[in-house]
Parts: structure tokens; sequence; C-alpha cells
């Protein structure tokens, strides 16, 4: 079971700095993609097969991805977008979307449409993840001026 | 007068072009607008306003002595972040004042046409290797590792090859995905893979619109309405150009 833990980290840190050399990233944030989206995919990973469904695994998945890209961006002054795209490359339900268009394509459609909520469902999950890390970001910037406006 | 009214042109100019980069290379809505936004104020224009859908972009400037709007159409769309990173340092430098208008504007005219992307050889070994490695990372066998690389590849191959020969995309997705389907029965069906559902989901992953899918929730949640719906609609497109292609592959084997 560690093996396979084990695999599953190199594998998604190989995976998502490949992903960015299909969006040109430049090489540094190449490799700090590459660990973002390596932690995204742990946390989806170990939730989802140990503990909970596939929309809460996927929302805190998305969420740690959007505070660590978030990190990164302040610190090297660079958009969040280069950090956090491929991280939720593996999160994303790319299969089960084109899943959906191959059973509309096979005239199942009852099983296609059920399929394609999910779809829908789960990409909600990815962006409220990262929604609600801006907002938390903003949140904790805004308290702590107010506490520094109340202590005045 | 006349001299704030060109400066205003120019400022108009350079906002315009950066948020066209930026759009063109895969940068949120937000983000495209807030970019326009900076570089206006940090120009000492306060009043602007500025409107951006995946297609096009709304500029206006409304100073009490002149009111200005352009209008910038955006027909090519892809994902090339460094043109974002590059844009994004230049509008940085244009807030702390290090860059003039003149400066400003050749660098970002320099970008918009530089072709800095890494080697095409690269891309698809970098999509065969990303393909073989969500198929293990989606429980796959290590038997299917091969395979998923090889279709994987050729489907990118393809992708980059069927775009060049024609501008729409719709039937560049269709085909390298068909090619995709091939490859994936013909290695079941020697024997040389194992689970065919698997290798196919696997080796889909580099043409999957994932991002834009992504940005499309995240726009409609944001407000960004117009942008939401029509990435929303190429999101669609795509996965049925996809689902088509690998279907037809399915069908006539």
């Amino acid at each position: 079971m560690i093996n396979m833990l084990i695999v599953q980290f190199v594998l998604s840190f190989i995976a998502t700095a490949a992903f960015g050399v299909l969006f040109n990233i430049p090489a540094r944030p190449l490799i700090q993609g590459g660990v973002v989206g390596m932690i995204g995919w742990m946390v989806y990973f170990v939730l989802y097969t140990y503990f909970v469904g596939a929309f809460a695994a996927t929302f805190v998945a998305a969420f740690a991805i959007a505070i660590i890209s978030q990190y990164f961006a302040k610190f090297y002054k660079t958009p969040i977008i280069v950090y956090s795209v491929s991280g939720i490359i593996p999160l994303v339900p790319g299969g089960l979307s084109y899943d959906v268009m191959r059973h509309f394509v096979e005239n199942s459609y009852n099983l296609a449409i059920e399929l394609a909520a999910k779809a829908f469902i789960l990409s909600g999950a990815i962006a409220m993840g990262l929604i609600f890390a801006a907002v938390f970001h903003q949140v904790i910037k805004k308290g702590s001026t107010a506490v520094k406006v109340l202590k005045k | 007068m006349e001299s704030h009214e060109k400066t205003a042109h120019e400022v108009a100019k350079i906002c315009t072009l950066a948020g066209k980069i930026m759009l063109q290379s895969g940068a949120e809505t937000y983000r495209v607008e807030d970019t326009m936004n900076r570089i206006a104020h940090a120009f000492h224009i306060s009043e602007v306003q500025s409107f951006v859908t995946p297609t096009g972009i709304i500029f206006s400037i409304e100073e009490t002595d002149l009111d200005m709007t352009k209008l910038v159409r955006v027909t090519e769309r892809g994902t090339d972040l460094k043109k974002v990173v590059l844009v994004n340092s230049i509008s940085r430098s244009i807030a702390e004042e290090k860059l003039t208008l003149k400066e400003a504007l050749a660098r970002l005219n320099e970008i918009e046409h530089s072709q800095d992307v890494y080697p095409v050889w690269l891309q698809i070994v970098s999509a065969a290797i990303a393909s073989g490695c969500f198929l293990i990372m989606f429980l796959g066998k290590w038997n299917d590792f091969i395979p998923a690389c090889l279709a994987g590849g050729v489907g990118y191959a393809g992708i980059i090859y069927f775009h060049r020969l024609s501008q729409i995309k719709f039937f560049a997705e269709f085909t390298a995905s068909f090619l995709i389907g091939l490859i994936s029965i013909g290695c079941v069906k020697i024997g040389a893979g194992i689970e065919l559902n698997k290798i196919i989901i696997g080796s889909v992953m580099p043409l999957v619109p994932g991002v834009l899918i992504t940005n499309a929730v995240r726009d409609l949640m944001s407000g960004d309405l117009v942008s939401g719906l029509s990435k929303g609609a190429e999101a669609g497109l795509t996965a049925f150009a996809i689902g088509i292609g690998i279907a037809l592959a399915l069908a006539l084997l």
C-alpha cells in the first residue's frame, strides 16, 4: 500500500510537470507546478480512497492547490494560474466528460445525462475550492488590517 | 490638451494590446480586465472600463475632456502561460513607473510576435508521458502504460498537425481522438493492452478541455457570466469532438 502511494506521488509530479510543458510554462514554475500538482493529487487520492466521496475530496484538493499556488504566486510575483493550472488537471473530470459524450453518441442518453450532472458537480467543486481559497486569502488579509485598525 | 489626448490614445493601445495577448494565451477573464485597468491607472488615467469576453475586448476611457472606446477582436485562443507571465511582469514594472509608454509598447509588440515555445518533439513526449502517468493514477495496470503513452503521443502529434492543416479546432480534435481510438483498440486487439477504457481515458487527457471547464465554472461564479457561458460552450464542443472521435473508432473496429 505504501508502495502504491509512493508510485502515485512520483507519477502525479511527472504528469503535472509534463502538462506544464504543453501549456508552455517556463522551467522554474514547471517544477513548482509539479509539486503543487503532487500535493493536490495526494490530498485527493488519500481522501477519496479512504475517507470521503468524490465531491468533498475534489473540493479539498482544489482548495489545497489554490492555497499553495497563492503562496508561490505571491513569493515569486507570478500569476497564480501558472502554478494552479497543471495542478488541477488530474482533478478535472476529463475522463468523465469524454464518457458523457461517448454515451450520448452511443444513444444511452439516461446514463449520459447522469454522468454529465456528475461532471458538472465535480468541476463546480474545483471552482468552489479555487474561489474559496481566494476568499479565504482576502478575509485573512482584511482581517489582519481590521485588527490593526482596532488596535489603533 | 492635445498631448493629453495623444497620451490617452497610446495608453489605450498598450492596454488593449496587453489584454489581447493575455486573452489569447489563456489568462482568466478577471485577470485580463484587472491588468488593463492597472496599466491605465499607472499612466494616470483613472476612469476606465474594460469588458472582456473570450472573443473580444471592449475598453473605454472616460475623462472630463475626452471619451474613447476601443474594440479588439480575438479569434485565436490557446494556452501559452509564458506570455501571461511576461505581460504580467510588464504590467508590474509599469505600475512601479519603471517603463515609459514607448518602451512598454515596444516590449508588448515583441511579446506578441515571439514564438518562444518548447520544441514540438518535447511537447509530444510530454503528452505521451502524461498519458501514461494518468493511466496509472487512475488505477490502470502497468501493462497498459506503453499503449497509453503511444496513443497519447500520437494523439497530441495529430492535434498539432491537423490544427496546422485546418483552422477549425473541432476537426483537429475529432481526427486526433479518432487516431487515439484506433491505436488503443489496436493495442488491445493484438494483446499489448488490457483495459481499453482506461487506456483511452489516459491518452485523451492531453486533449480534454480541463482548464476550460474549470475556468468556465469559475468565471460564472465570480460574475463574468458571458465569458463563463461561452467558455462552457467551447469546452462542451471539444468534449463532443473527442467523444464522437472515439465512438467512431469503437464503431468501426
